[in-house]
């Protein structure tokens, strides 16, 4: 990984950084183009593959020096093996899959620990928007209900209920709002969440 | 592309080999030859070459042109040039024909030295192994080393694979390219059905059709259009034929009535009056033996165990005869020994010949990789 000095990270990348370790081996599910691979390809001497669908980011990620597998995540991961990496990405794509059980199950097996981040839609200014009768459209959710990619919105309570029924533990969670830290009323003051996973030993 | 960014005329050269090569059979080729092209320069470090496999039919005119009024250039021109994705301005570029071919170097077309007469069916059965010993050979008559890069489609794709598993030291980079880890069943069923077109030919007499005076044309035409329709898709069969008819109407007859069967036709001819019957039967025998994994308890992983190199692998949405998934195998065999690979699946209407055509996309990728190594 040469190319691409990141100045501007995005402030869900920084954070990410914090939960992955030196030398961590990460594969990073829905890449783009392979800006957070870098940063910790960078800051942490991470190795490690993307994976990613749409051919622009595929290339963008190529010539950042990611090694990139083209690939749709919906399909899962059989071409990976259980545990096979330190540290499982899926930033701010999980409300976008169909298949999303089955891609956090998938996460849990191939990796060790897993970092999903998602939009919470309990956020109040969300929540305002319906209130007064639309649905919300802002900066993290920026689409309109008839384009949106998004199909599977949840909330942290939602989020937190999932983890509970599929036996999976929270290692860390972190909820932020304009990238600062958010602790009072996290459903409904936090704009982003960020989990930590890994599988309840039994 | 313009001829431009063309490597320009070139020539064919040929590299003579002594020392006996002992083959995957057991047989062994006392002496032998190798035809192949060179474009671009050497660089005084020897870190700037890249080896061209070819696959089934092709041969080592890979770019340029024989003479300024020769109508095709060579088979992969339209990546390789001054400019082109893989820029003879950086890298020199070989090509060679393989051993067992029908366009210059030892075949069973070409004179065996030791009788004078063609080696005809005598010339043993060649296999990839055999191909990437005899290409490292041609690496040592040229004095290089390591391979800046192996590039290989198809049949081209495997030899580029075994590169790495027998000279891994040898490889910085390697391109699989519409490839696979070994043939399926059906894909091996239809080289089977082209061997017994040419086999059961009457021209074809045991393969010794040279001393006969005949060429089993006939089969080699129907190995060729068997072959065509498994290398397009039903799509672009689809849209570039559907159900035309030649002569406008039907004349419930068995000759050419639909559009497809002028096109198969005249690919058929065409090859049977260019291409040997012996060659096409050893190479198709090359794709159906190759299984890496077969050594290694049937594990790929295990097989590319010791690959260094940094690899990318490129499979076409609409290839079947290659498909993805046959790819996807490849990839999981290099992951699981935490290699560095890149993996690109790119849509494509066209099949399997999709790796020779000039996709915006398939080159790019190309281009942006082959500007990162270092020479």
């Amino acid at each position: 990984m040469i190319n691409a000095k990141i100045t501007n990270i995005r402030p869900d990348f920084a954070l990410i950084t914090n939960w992955v370790n030196a030398k961590a081996k990460v594969l990073d599910l829905g890449c783009g183009d392979g800006t957070l691979l870098t940063h910790l390809h960078e800051t942490l001497a991470t190795t490690g593959y993307g994976i990613e669908k749409d051919d622009a980011n595929w290339l963008a990620a190529l010539k950042n020096g990611v090694d990139v597998i083209q690939m749709n995540l919906e399909e899962g991961l059989s071409g990976f093996e259980d545990q096979s990496f330190d540290t499982v990405i899926l930033s701010q794509t999980l409300q976008a899959m169909h298949n999303t059980e089955s891609i956090v199950q998938e996460m849990l097996r191939v990796g060790r620990e897993v970092i999903v981040t998602f939009p919470n839609f309990g956020y109040w200014r969300n929540r305002m928007q319906i209130t007064f009768g639309t649905m919300p459209v802002s900066k993290s959710l920026p689409y309109q209900w008839y384009d949106t990619p998004n199909v599977h919105l949840c909330t942290i309570n939602d989020f937190d209920d999932f983890c509970v029924q599929h036996q999976i533990q929270v290692i860390e969670r972190k909820v932020i709002t304009g990238g600062q830290d958010v602790h009072l009323l996290p459903n409904l003051m936090g704009n982003l969440a960020m989990y930590r996973l890994r599988k309840y030993s039994a | 592309m313009s001829e431009s960014n063309s490597v320009g005329i070139v020539k064919a050269q040929v590299a003579h080999f002594t020392q006996p090569l002992t083959l995957k059979s057991g047989a062994v080729l006392p002496q032998y030859h190798l035809t192949y092209e060179t474009y671009g320069e050497l660089n005084a470090a020897k870190t700037n070459a890249v080896l061209i496999c070819h696959a089934l039919s092709g041969n080592h005119h890979v770019a340029g042109r024989y003479s300024a009024d020769d109508k095709y250039p060579g088979w992969w021109d339209n990546l390789i040039g001054p400019g082109k994705p893989l820029d003879t301005n950086k890298f020199f570029v070989i090509g060679l024909n393989n051993l067992g071919g029908c366009h210059g170097s030892s075949g069973p077309s070409s004179v065996d030295p030791l009788t004078d007469k063609p080696y005809s069916a005598t010339f043993p059965v060649v296999t990839v192994e055999d191909w990437v010993e005899s290409q490292a050979r041609l690496l040592d008559y040229l004095g290089i080393d390591q391979l800046a890069a192996v590039i290989g489609g198809s049949l081209g794709g495997m030899q580029a694979l075994h590169w790495n598993i027998v000279y891994p030291e040898r490889v910085r980079h390697a391109f699989v390219i519409a490839s696979a880890p070994n043939l399926t069943a059906q894909n091996m069923a239809f080289n089977e059905v082209a061997r017994q077109a040419i086999i059961t030919d009457p021209e074809f007499f045991d393969g010794d059709y040279y001393n006969h005076g005949t060429v089993p044309r006939r089969g080699l035409r129907i190995a060729r259009m068997l072959g065509h329709i498994t290398y397009l898709s039903d799509d672009v069969m689809g849209e570039k034929f559907g159900r035309k008819l030649r002569h406008g109407d039907v004349k419930y007859s068995f000759d050419v009535e639909f559009e497809m069967e002028s096109y198969l036709r005249y690919q058929g001819d065409k090859f049977a009056g260019e291409f040997d019957a012996n060659t096409y039967l050893r190479m198709t025998r090359a794709l159906d033996y190759f299984d890496p994994a077969l050594d290694y308890d049937g594990d790929l992983s295990k097989a590319l165990r010791r690959a260094q190199a940094k690899f990318v692998v490129i499979s076409f949405t609409t290839d079947w005869r290659f498909s993805p998934a046959r790819s996807r195998e490849i990839v999981k065999a290099l992951l699981d020994n935490a290699l560095p690979v890149k993996y690109a699946e790119v849509t494509s209407d066209h099949g399997h010949d999709a790796f020779l055509m000039p996709d915006p996309y398939y080159h790019d990728i190309m281009r942006a990789y082959l500007e990162q190594i270092k020479v």
